[in-house]
């Protein structure tokens, strides 16, 4: 097996490596040769790995010469065994319940992880409803082109959502009744949301502005016209008068989403009190905070994670569905920014390309460390994530290539006529 | 880790408190170990021949339940594996995932040197460090042996990256490694049909050896029989399969296989995963490359969140670079590390009386953005990091950590007066609601600066030095 070499062949691979000098090392009979065993001698491996393989000195092991068949095992793995299982939460509702949606979502159920099927199967797929708003709204440049045409209605933009891009439901979020934006009064916020309901037959979510001192009554006046339809009311946070938002909600026949920021002890406090208002468990849906790819995902993705171990292991106040804003991506730089602003990067390429790729990572990541909803901006990320999720889910994707692929055919794959 | 706690750890160590680790007692020591914080060798007295026998059993029970294995030589070589858990809240992930991106034998010389160098000198900046890739995997699509080594040749002499030599061909496989036996490199791969002469060239060279089949039977089968013949540099490729069902049961091998290594205690499949994401080109790559590169894009965060240790992928365009890297910079970042930075004043190059003051929180995210953005545009000036509790300018601002009180305190308590002349502050765009209160409660001149640090030198051009200076 050993190649035959000379001392001169190994100075001049010592040459090679610039060593002039080796401490440490012994050379036994004519093939033996071993190399810096004491402490405080470094050896470069590169330099160990020329040796050696100039050498040879890798005689095979006994046992390896002999085998000359594998050796047969089975590949065995426990399942995963929890005693939680996650709330089944329902939104929208029929005429038969009450409402005028052609279609309600029902999330949550999961007695395992996200696409954990081979620990026990996960009942429904994620869902994605894909953001509206009730004014004009600055948007990332690769977005802005889908919307421009509906942004002064809100109806129209619900329409498109569904229509062209294919939502589960559609969130309209009432910015605009914000103080410091046009102040716009409950009740003309009422009237975008009928609206948007007789627009669309999806289930809706109604977003308020993130004012605490307005939500409360923007949602209130919301919750009314839209009695008995099952929309998720977003959001009840703690910072606010959460108890006047739980009451609309329960008057009048909606969920509600109960928001904290990245504090998992925050989201059972909510929780809690939720309960204590009377909040039944399967009208209460969790947004524990999106924090975009690059700027925070690592203290989402870990919170949603534990959240949703927690509830597995048993604890009842985290056991609910987790809807994630997924169209926070946007807020990195590196979806919107043309170039980047460190000299020392490397070319950014079109922010075109790179815009919807922030919202789908975001999202993909966040659903599998248990997100169950994804609120969502952009056509082409909804529809991957939408895609992705399905497939992971195990769901039969209309349109999923039929072409059959060997798994290891990518060695040889001509690239042929692309360029990318 | 087979030590469940400290004093466990603690049996082993000489206890003599003797601080040579840097720690006051063994027992600190202990706990730092079981954290993955210290390394053994830092106990200097357990090397002496006294506790040989202890140092050598402490080292197997605290060695990584996934074994490491090491790819390339030199300043890049690449770790991969070493993982002791399965979420990364129980403690962290350790050696992130490994990027390896192709190239083949059949590209022209100088095409293939130009991918070579893009991907060697690749880099995006990200808090405080310099994000790079880690390796190049190098195919045979030719099927000729000359034709492959000639190109392992090129690419060894263009890049110092880790390289993977990719080849279901022993022969075609041999010539190639021929060319880089000094350089450590990863093969890819034996599966059921060549395993019995890629277990010959691996033990010959003392290479890693990548292992291949979709069938988890065989692959256990296959390192079963690679462990036994005293090879323990593998790496398991469980097969990516990139789209419908495929896809789900591709999620499940590399979940259950790496849960039979760690809470199993499987040790014949505790090894380093391999994904590989470019095959999303076999199916969307002949009707549209940008689609093909989002998909193997989603393959990779995939990969990235669900224990691949290393993947190979094809697109080096910047929109699939900045987001697989940045997606492996988040998973693997030690959740033990402080989110937030010392607050106080921070000179950016070197800046003088006339120098801009500038103000951010210490969130270190916001920290390291801003302070690199001045820095990488050479803007010489004065950045107060104001105590927001570890929030973001816009969250602190929502929350009541940064309020025109908290600026006060900060300029007063780092003296910044005593430091510019202009007794001007400009305040994040975030942060402009602020900005009225600020001046009442500081008497500074307040400008509000942009939105996004990155627009720092545009802003300065229109708005530095200030018109009216009082």
């Amino acid at each position: 097996m050993a190649k035959k070499i000379t001392l001169a062949d190994i100075a001049s691979i010592l040459e090679k490596y610039d060593v002039v000098e080796l401490e440490d090392v012994k050379i036994k009979g004519d093939v033996e040769i071993e190399l810096g065993t004491s402490a405080g001698v470094a050896i470069p491996p590169s330099l160990i790995h020329a040796l050696q393989s100039a050498i040879g000195v890798q005689e095979l092991p006994e046992e390896a010469k002999r085998i000359g068949d594998l050796v047969e095992s089975k590949f065995e793995v426990a399942k995963a065994e929890w005693i939680g299982q996650i709330e089944e939460v329902t939104i929208g509702a029929t005429s038969a319940d009450g409402g005028t949606r052609d279609k309600p979502v029902t999330i949550g159920g999961e007695k395992s992880l996200p696409f954990y099927n081979f620990d026990c199967q996960m009942p429904y797929p994620p869902v994605i409803s894909v953001d509206c708003f009730d004014m004009p709204i600055p948007l990332a440049k690769a977005v802005r082109g889908y919307y421009a045409d509906v942004m002064e209605d809100p109806g129209e933009w619900a329409k498109k959502n569904v229509r062209e891009f294919g939502a589960d439901m559609v969130t309209i979020h009432l910015i605009s009744t914000d103080p410091t934006i046009k102040d716009t009064s409950a009740r003309e916020a009422a009237k975008t949301v009928e609206e948007v309901l007789q627009a669309v037959k999806v289930p809706i979510v109604i977003g308020g502005s993130g004012n605490p001192d307005k939500d409360p009554a923007v949602l209130e006046a919301a919750a009314e016209v839209a009695e008995g339809e099952r929309c998720l009311i977003a959001s009840a946070n703690l910072n606010m008068d959460y108890e006047r938002i739980a009451k609309a909600t329960m008057d009048h026949g909606h969920v509600i989403l109960s928001w904290t920021q990245l504090d998992i002890n925050a989201q059972k406090t909510l929780n809690r009190y939720l309960f204590k208002l009377g909040v039944p468990r399967e009208d209460i849906v969790i947004d524990p905070t999106t924090a975009a790819l690059g700027y925070g995902l690592d203290y989402a993705f870990t919170n949603i994670e534990r959240m949703r171990i927690a509830a597995l292991k048993g604890d009842a106040d985290l056991a609910f569905p987790i809807s994630c804003g997924i169209t926070n991506a946007w807020g990195a730089r590196e979806a919107w920014m043309k170039d980047s602003p460190i000299r020392e990067d490397s070319d950014w390429g079109p922010s075109a390309y790179r815009g919807p790729l922030y919202e789908i990572v975001t999202g993909l990541t966040l659903g599998i460390a248990g997100g169950d909803m994804f609120m969502m901006m952009h056509p082409k990320a909804a529809d991957a994530v939408k895609r992705v999720t399905q497939m992971l889910f195990g769901a039969d994707v209309e349109g999923d290539k039929a072409k059959k692929v060997e798994m290891k055919d990518w060695v040889t794959w001509d690239v042929g006529g692309l360029t990318k | 880790m087979k030590l469940s706690s400290p004093m466990e750890i603690w049996e082993y160590l000489p206890g003599t408190n003797c601080e040579e680790c840097g720690e006051k007692t063994c027992l600190a020591f202990a706990s730092l170990l079981k954290e993955r914080q210290k390394k053994l060798e830092e106990c200097k007295p357990l090397f002496e021949p006294e506790y040989a026998e202890k140092s050598k059993k402490l080292a197997e029970l605290l060695a990584p339940e996934v074994r490491e294995v090491e790819i390339g030589v030199g300043a890049r070589a690449s770790k991969i594996g070493g993982e002791d858990i399965m979420y990364r809240h129980e403690l962290t992930f350790f050696n992130r995932t490994a990027l390896a991106y192709d190239v083949w034998d059949t590209m022209e010389e100088e095409e293939l040197r130009e991918r070579v160098r893009k991907i060697t000198n690749w880099r995006k900046f990200y808090v405080g460090e310099s994000l790079r890739l880690d390796a190049i995997a190098i195919r045979s699509v030719s099927g000729d042996a000359k034709a492959f080594a000639g190109c392992v040749k090129h690419v060894a002499e263009e890049t110092d990256l880790p390289l993977v030599l990719c080849s279901f061909d022993a022969k075609v496989m041999e010539e190639g490694l021929n060319e880089v036996s000094d350089r450590n490199p990863l093969i890819y791969a034996a599966d059921e049909t060549n395993w019995k002469e890629i277990l010959e060239i691996v033990t010959r060279y003392n290479v890693p050896v990548t292992l291949f089949s979709p069938d988890l039977d065989m692959l256990n089968s296959l390192a079963s029989t690679f462990s036994s013949a005293g090879v323990e540099d593998i790496v398991l490729d469980p097969g990516t399969y990139p789209t419908g069902e495929g896809l789900a049961d591709t999620f499940s091998r590399f979940v259950r296989l790496r849960r039979a290594g760690i809470v199993d205690e499987n040790k014949s499949v505790a090894y380093p995963l391999m994904s590989v994401p470019m095959t999303a080109w076999m199916v969307h790559g002949d009707e549209d490359a940008l689609d093909a590169s989002y998909w193997e894009t989603i393959l990779a965060t995939i990969g990235t969140v669900k224990y691949a240790d290393m993947m190979i992928l094809h697109s080096i365009e910047p929109h699939s670079l900045i987001p697989e890297r940045t997606l492996i910079a988040n998973i693997y970042t030690d959740p033990r590390r402080p989110v937030s930075v010392d607050p106080g004043l921070r000179e950016v190059g070197t800046p003088t009386e006339q120098s801009p003051l500038f103000l951010t929180s210490n969130f270190a995210l916001t920290y390291y953005t801003v302070e690199s953005d001045l820095s990488s545009n050479k803007v010489d000036s004065y950045l107060v990091v104001v105590d927001t509790d570890g929030l973001g300018v816009e969250a602190a601002v929502a929350g009541g950590q940064l309020t025109a009180e908290t600026i006060k305190d900060a300029l007063e308590s780092y003296e910044v007066e005593n430091k510019v002349k202009h007794k001007t502050i400009v305040l994040p765009g975030l942060a402009a609601r602020l900005s009225g209160e600020t001046e009442d409660a500081t008497g500074w001149n307040v400008l509000v600066g942009p939105r996004d640090s990155g627009r720092i030198p545009g802003w300065m051009d229109d708005n530095w030095p200030p018109k009216t200076v009082s």
